[in-house]
């Protein structure tokens, strides 16, 4: 092999003494630009960002919208704000397993090494993931539009269920950043989502209004985040209560926050 | 003389393991120092420690004279880490790897590119630059890890079990690439497990075993220190090897190595050789081959840690071999 040219420049500046905050935000961007590159590489991803969401919206609609609510049309008003939650728990897995997979291969130890801010690597994974919650939550208004979801708020209610749903994803993140910093490989990160996130969405009314259940079962749908959650999206996009709902929402999203984020940064300290 | 790597006493326990219990090292300017040893000997923890990853319990050290622990931002503006933990990204191309890298060391995206580019075609990866990492095949990965490590020009490079599983053919292409880097007045901290590797590119070698630096010098002092000798013997009947087995063992006080039907062991001082064959002579083994020749630093590991370097288990293999050959000729 031929020798490599990597000579170090005779004139070397004096390495800085700290890092900016302009410069820990552009490692930041730097670092999402590459979680979503990935992407291109790793079709799977865009799969379940796009087509499972899709997925969902049209079996749900046809299959179950007469038995429930009588036509897919009305069903599709009730349940598109549960779909959209629902999905929304569900890709915030996408941040432990991709801090997983970056601590097990090595790569976190790489970014670790070099001379950038030391919050830049999860901060940009957590920025990449809202920019797919967002792709998702667009492509999930955007087919169920088509078939003939209408807002009911204008453009303001959209925005409004917008952030109020990424501002709730952001808190849910720190539940999957803590999974990611437990287990010991990617696929257990999933295997969580599933046993824990697939019980906790179909335990409120995002699918099925809340009467029809058994009165015990009522008490917890009634609390369950993604029933508020749902509830508020509903009266941000089609009408009915909204202040409540958003409060709850709010108030839930600074409990999980609260309690899991800390609990994830000492996880992350203790596996480093 | 300047030192790149200074470290002074440096102990790591993780729970009830002491993976380092007080490391001292010294590695002056722009030389390979190589940190050998077996699996669990603490090597990959010096190197987390010394690259800011981890930080020491008791101790303390430098690297180009910044405190790892106190000015460790300076110290990671002057190092590149290359290793078994720490990684290029499988989902993305060579080329955004190095991209990413650049960027996040402050270049622009034009220099950024242009320093991908070169660093790419120095490793004979331009035809795989647009591929994504995880299509690499071991040795290509390395390169990347590698090249990875150096887009920002560092001082000082660690480069953690740089060959482990590699080909004979990657391997020599991945050490003729850290000699060229020591050539141009990088120095290279190395950790491995092949005696080979570091009698190679080591100018000076420290081993390590279960955390501690047990001996270190030059491949020559360290050669030189353990008598420097080793003696082969291989007897003409297979069913002789318990006997040359149990004799060797006893005049040179190892546990001998046994390769087929070939008993070595290293010996220190002039009387060993006669002893073994007063006693083979005694015990009427017919030796075909009998031979004292210079060590490797194989037999060094041995006499120095009692184990061999590649396993630490195999002490207990060698005793197994011994018990089942002391048993088997009828």
């Amino acid at each position: 092999m031929t020798a490599v040219t990597v000579a170090a420049p005779s004139a070397r500046p004096v390495p800085a003494r700290r890092l900016s905050p302009a410069a820990g935000l552009r490692h930041t961007g730097t670092l999402a630009w590459r979680s979503l590159v990935q992407i291109k590489h790793n079709p799977m991803e865009l799969l379940d960002l796009s087509i499972q969401p899709v997925m969902f919206v049209l079996l749900f609609t046809y299959v179950f919208g007469g038995a429930i609510s009588g036509s897919p049309g009305e069903y599709l008003t009730f349940a598109l704000p549960g779909i959209i939650v629902q999905n929304a728990f569900f890709a915030t897995m996408t941040t432990g397993f991709g801090l997983n997979q970056d601590l097990t291969k090595g790569v976190f130890d790489r970014l670790r090494s070099l001379p950038v801010a030391r919050w830049s690597p999860l901060a940009g994974r957590i920025v990449a993931d809202t920019v797919k919650q967002a792709w998702s939550l667009s492509l999930l208004l955007g087919v169920g539009m088509i078939l003939g979801f209408r807002l009911g708020n204008g453009l303001l209610g959209l925005l409004a269920a917008f952030a109020l749903l990424l501002v709730f994803s952001l808190a849910a993140a720190w539940m999957s950043v803590l999974v990611g910093v437990l287990v010991s490989e990617p696929d257990k990160v999933q295997i969580f989502g599933f046993t824990v996130i697939f019980p906790l969405s179909f335990t409120s009314n995002a699918f099925v209004p809340t009467e029809t259940m058994p009165s015990w079962l009522q008490h917890w749908v009634e609390v369950n985040p993604v029933t508020i959650l749902a509830n508020a999206l509903r009266g941000l996009l089609v009408g009915g209560p909204v202040a409540g709902p958003v409060l709850q929402s709010l108030l839930w999203a600074v409990v999980i926050a609260a309690v899991f984020a800390p609990l994830a940064v000492r996880g992350l300290r203790r596996r480093l | 003389m300047t030192f790149a790597i200074r470290a002074e006493g440096l102990v790591r326990r993780f729970g009830a393991t002491t993976a380092l219990a007080g490391v001292d090292l010294e590695v002056p300017t722009g030389t390979v120092f190589g940190l050998l040893g077996p699996n669990g000997a603490g090597k990959t923890t010096a190197v987390r420690v010394l690259a800011t990853l981890l930080t020491a319990d008791a101790g303390h050290a430098t690297v180009g004279g910044y405190d790892v622990r106190r000015d460790a931002h300076q110290v990671r503006q002057l190092i590149g880490l290359t290793g078994q933990y720490a990684s290029v990204d499988e989902n993305l191309t060579g080329t955004e790897n190095l991209l990413l890298i650049g960027r996040l060391l402050g270049l622009s995206r034009r220099d950024a590119r242009d320093r991908a580019a070169e660093l790419l075609a120095g490793f004979q990866l331009t035809d795989a630059a647009g591929r994504a990492a995880k299509t690499y095949s071991g040795g290509m990965r390395r390169r990347l890890d590698l090249a990875a490590s150096l887009v920002g020009r560092p001082q000082v490079l660690f480069l953690d079990e740089p060959t482990t599983g590699l080909d004979p053919r990657s391997r020599n292409d991945l050490w003729d690439i850290v000699r060229g880097l020591v050539a141009e007045g990088v120095t290279v901290l190395l950790t491995t497990q092949y005696l080979e590797e570091a009698d190679q590119l080591a100018d000076e070698i420290a081993v390590v075993d279960h955390g501690r630096v047990i001996a270190q010098g030059t491949p020559e002092e360290l050669k030189a220190k353990t008598g420097g000798q080793v003696l082969t013997v291989r007897p003409v009947e297979a069913t002789d090897l318990a006997t040359v087995l149990a004799v060797v063992g006893e005049v040179t006080g190892v546990d001998p190595e046994v390769t087929q039907t070939t008993v070595s062991a290293p010996v220190n001082g002039p009387g060993a050789l006669p002893a073994v064959v007063r006693r083979l002579d005694d015990a009427e083994v017919q030796v075909a081959e009998l031979a004292l020749r210079g060590s490797s630093l194989d037999e060094v590991f041995l006499s120095l840690t009692g184990h061999r370097a590649e396993d630490t288990a195999d002490t207990a293999d060698l005793a197994d071999t011994a018990d089942a050959l002391e048993g088997s000729p009828a």
